[in-house]
């Protein structure tokens, strides 16, 4: 099906074979994009029209492709995740450009998270923030309590929501000019200083959560507020600042 | 010589799990730190049992291809989760649950399986609250829940649109726990690409890490495989990109048998396709159904005067629409399970009466729930004569609190606003009931080898109620597999660590690089999806919503023949290792190119009309569902000999003790 809305465009890609190799940007020409189709999917066709000629297609992270898993990342024009709020580059639609648009598109960068091909990052330590203590020490063993014996105020329970619905995507560190994770550990610390059963650890939580921070090269927090921007979650700077002063309590008690 | 033993435990239905766990084998602590488990895939059911099995002792290896268990397709569940809890004081009981599942089913499932499902349901409830879980609450602080599928009791746990997601960081967690304690080896970025089997038990499997393309062998002194389901046989449908069957299919070739392939879910509500463009298919609640009525146009001149945009929807008489759930099923009307809903759909569409471009939609209006939300708003505010426009407002505030993030993202995907205009919705494939066969222990026919969730068979016959995957998965990783493992493992405690380097390991390896090889060196002229596509095509207009022995039979044939070409004439650009998008994508769409004949045999084979599974050969005058309980309450369960049309049926036959078989009617 083509349509006379249909768009021609010229992207500019990051193409690095692997992590030791230096990348550039490569340009492409794509024809006949329909605005109805998302943006991977308008990579779907480049990579398609390469394959055909013979050439490498260019990879990307993605996977669920409806904004939840948080496998997509993309730099897109200068902004994570691209043009358009609360959105992940999954959801990004065509429509969003105009026919004849010449389009930017890089990898997340931060060095916590070196490119491995292309698009696609290293979030391995993103995964050890939340090793470190993302979690409440209690065994799957189904002996636990009946699930309504401890009443929780809907407002707790709300909030701790909204914190725990980050898709630990990366678009914070990427976007922020410290390369800092605080938006993301302050989420997952946020959730469970906000519910009974996390409050127990908090402590010990946020304590080991930052350490591990720190180790793998996340830059400090400079209070700048691009991440909350670029957050494709609405994940708010109120998590910072609970977190800061969990942080503040847990030290003072040492 | 039958390989299948169910291993249900004798007794009555409600003591057959206390006592069947009373009866098993235990692992003491010390020797479970002897023992290696594998568990491939971290999805609900994956997360849950590698998370368990690592806190009882056991050192667990376990497999992603994504960069983090944290988003495994589970993520993507939004509706919720059941469980017999009974908290709205509405009748609900673990009986309930079991009589609902198999009911919805449409009697093929186990019913002992199913029982115990139901019994442990609770204890999901319980857990995932103490992980810190956060479930909606109601102003007294205490969990809410809502009403899903039809079902008479409100059963369904969530939080918001995105239950998934919540349960699944909840399972991370507790990995990630386990991780950091050295007890779990996390690897990311991996795919299992084949097992291995020593002495007919399964010891080890051979995985590729996609980031070198490296070719690594894992042993264990059991393989757990929760690698979710097959839906994208399809090309497109509601599950994740990378969702694929081969984990499932490398053991089934190896030994283990499939069981009920042609069962799968069709949902109603997803957004139609825009154009051939299209990657996937997103779904949009089934909640939506408590308050949206679905219609197309009861005159072809205003179908067609809507296609070419000169009329609204909103402009149409009610009197010249045709609701047609509540027309032909009054009883439930819009509340009709999934099977039955998605059916109708099909028949308005297929007899011209679609309304959008493709032909290949119909309406789910809330135009009617405005009003009702809105009035109610109204008075209780105290709002006296509101004018119309009024009452619409404040209804679309209620719709908006109680959808509006499935709202907005149907917004961002068609680009119409749904307050203003009827959302346009066209069923999809969803779910895949059918899966590896297990035994009540969750054991395959490969001695060593488990199945769990998505990826085994088990608990939803031929259709599978609104919320009960999440429910199955849980059920399966936390509350049952670390039991009945155990009992297996028992007589591991004196095996010792499992080599590598043993001729076994050499095969495996071998067939594993050979097929790598192979497909590289084609050296064609089509790219994966090209075949990928053509399969869907084939399965979605055959294989679909609605099958008969012609469209089967010319189904297996041409799914033959891609299959011939995809190994003539495929094109996969790059090296083997290195990072290469496309090299997995082949080795998927391989297996798929496999299942998809498994698949239409199956269909061939019972020829009944069964839950998601339509036979146009076996319905009722009025063209409703016929099933055939005479000829075909068993489960099939398929071994692999060679080709899949030379796959050899062996039957599980189904007996119903608890429940009484009816034909379903939901008129
Ligand atoms: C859009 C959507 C909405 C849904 N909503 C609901 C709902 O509201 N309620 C409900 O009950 N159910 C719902 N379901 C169904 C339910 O989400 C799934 O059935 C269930 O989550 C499957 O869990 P799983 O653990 O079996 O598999 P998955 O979560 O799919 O996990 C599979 C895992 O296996 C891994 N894997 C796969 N293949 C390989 C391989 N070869 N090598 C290594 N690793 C591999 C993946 O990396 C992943 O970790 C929904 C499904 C979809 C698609
Ligand atoms: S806080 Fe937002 S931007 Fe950062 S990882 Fe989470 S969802 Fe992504
Ligand atoms: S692909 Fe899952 S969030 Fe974009």
């Amino acid at each position: 099906m083509s349509s006379n809305n249909d768009m021609n465009l010229l992207l500019k890609i990051w193409r690095q074979p692997d992590a030791q190799t230096k990348g550039e940007l490569v340009d492409y020409n794509v024809t006949g994009i329909s605005p109805d189709s998302s943006f991977l999917e308008m990579l779907d066709v480049l990579n398609e029209q390469l394959v055909t000629k013979g050439e490498d297609p260019v990879v990307f992270d993605h996977d669920c492709r409806e904004g939840i898993c948080g496998m997509c990342s993309l730099f897109i024009n200068g902004e994570a995740h691209g043009p358009g709020k609360s959105i992940t580059t999954c959801q990004l639609h065509m429509r969003s450009f105009k026919d004849g648009d010449t389009i930017y598109i890089e990898p997340f960068r931060a060095t916590a998270m070196p490119v491995i091909k292309d698009l696609v990052v290293d979030r391995t330590s993103m995964e050890k923030i939340q090793q470190a203590g993302g979690y409440v020490s209690i065994n799957t063993s189904g002996n636990t309590q009946d699930a309504n014996a401890l009443p929780i105020p809907k407002a707790d329970a709300d909030a701790a929501f909204d914190a725990a619905t980050c898709i630990g995507c990366g678009a914070c560190i990427a976007t922020c000019k410290n390369a800092s994770a605080m938006l993301f550990l302050s989420a997952k610390v946020s959730q469970f200083a906000l519910l009974p059963q996390g409050k127990v650890e908090g402590a010990e939580r946020v304590k080991n959560m930052v350490r591990v921070m720190d180790e793998e090269g996340f830059g400090n927090c400079t209070n700048t507020g691009a991440c909350e921007v670029e957050c494709p979650k609405g994940i708010s700077l109120d998590n910072i600042a609970r977190m800061n002063r969990e942080y503040l309590s847990a030290s003072l008690a040492d | 010589m039958s390989k299948l033993d169910s291993k249900i435990p004798a007794g009555p239905i409600k003591d057959k799990w206390t006592n069947h766990k009373n009866n098993i084998n235990l692992v003491n602590p010390a020797n479970k730190r002897l023992i290696d488990v594998i568990v491939v895939g971290t999805g609900l059911a994956g997360g849950a049992a590698a998370a368990s099995l690592a806190e009882m002792g056991y050192n667990v290896k376990a497999f992603a291809y994504q960069d983090s268990p944290r988003r495994a397709h589970s993520i993507a569940a939004q509706g919720g989760i059941n469980a017999a809890k009974n908290y709205q004081n509405d009748g609900d009981s673990t009986y309930r649950l079991f009589y609902d599942t198999v009911k919805g089913g449409d009697y093929r499932a186990r019913e002992a399986n199913v029982y115990r499902l139901a019994e442990v349901s609770a204890s999901i409830i319980d857990q995932c609250v103490a992980q810190g879980v956060p479930f909606a609450r109601d102003y007294g602080g205490l969990l809410d829940n809502r009403s899903f599928g039809g079902v008479l009791v409100s059963r369904t746990f969530y939080a918001k649109g995105q239950t998934g997601q919540q349960l699944l960081l909840g399972a991370y967690s507790a990995m990630n726990r386990q991780i950091a304690k050295g007890k779990i080896a996390m690897y990311n970025r991996h795919e299992m690409l084949d097992v291995v089997l020593v002495d007919g038990k399964a010891r080890g499997i051979i995985a590729r890490d996609l980031i070198t393309g490296k070719i690594e062998r894992h042993s264990a002194h059991a393989v757990v495989i929760a690698t979710g389901g097959y839906g994208n046989v399809f090309f497109l449908s509601t599950n994740a990109m990378g969702s694929n069957v081969t984990a499932a299919w490398k053991i089934h070739k190896k030994g283990a048998y499939f069981a009920n392939p042609c069962y799968t879910q069709i949902h109603p509500t997803c957004i139609p396709r825009s154009g051939d463009h299209q990657s996937k298919l997103t779904l949009m609640s089934e909640s939506l159904r408590n308050d949206g009525r679905i219609w197309v146009p009861k005159h072809m001149k205003d179908v067609e005067a809507i296609r070419k945009g000169t009329l609204k929807p909103t402009q149409l008489a009610e009197g010249d629409r045709d609701y047609y759930l509540e027309r032909r099923y009054p009883a439930f009307g819009n509340l009709v399970p999934r099977d039955v809903a998605s059916r109708a759909a099909k028949e308005r569409c297929d007899a011209g009466y679609g309304v959008n471009a493709t032909g290949e939609a119909v309406y789910l209006d809330f135009a009617a729930a405005y009003v009702r939300y809105g009035k109610e708003k109204a008075h209780i505010t105290g709002l006296h004569n509101p004018s119309d426009e009024k009452i619409l407002e404040l209804g679309r505030a209620v719709i908006e609190s109680k959808y509006g993030n499935l709202f907005q993202m149907y917004e961002k995907i068609v680009d119409e606003n749904p307050y203003m205009t009827p959302m346009m919705i066209y069923p999809a494939v969803h779910y895949t009931m059918g899966g590896i066969w297990v035994d009540y222990n969750l054991q395959t026919t490969i001695p060593g080898c488990y199945a769990a969730g998505e990826a085994n068979f088990s608990d939803h016959g031929a259709n599978r109620l609104g919320a009960s995957a999440l429910m199955q998965g849980l059920a399966d990783g936390y509350f049952v597999l670390p039991y009945t493992i155990g009992d297996y493992l028992a007589n591991e405690i004196r095996t010792g660590a499992i080599p590598t380097d043993s001729p076994e390991f050499d095969a495996a390896e071998k067939n594993v690089t050979d097929t790598i090889t192979k497909m590289m060196n084609i050296k064609g002229t089509k790219s994966v999806d090209h075949f990928h596509k053509r399969l869907g095509k084939i399965m979605w207009n055959n294989v679909g919503m609605a099958r008969n022995i012609k469209g089967l039979k010319e189904a297996m044939a041409e799914i033959q023949q891609i299959r011939k070409e995809f190994w003539s004439d495929l094109r996969i650009p790059g090296t083997a290792n290195s990072m290469n998008a496309e090299l997995e994508k082949a080795g998927r769409v391989a297996d798929f190119l496999e299942l998809g004949e498994l698949f239409a045999k199956d269909a061939l084979d019972r020829n009944e009309s069964c839950g998601g599974h339509f036979r146009e050969e076996s319905q009722t005058e009025e063209g409703e569902a016929l099933r055939n309980d005479n000829d075909y309450a068993y489960v099939s369960a398929w071994e692999y000999k060679g080709e899949p049309a030379d796959a050899i049926l062996h039957k599980e036959e189904l007996t119903f003790n608890d429940i009484e078989l009816k034909q379903r009617s939901y008129k």
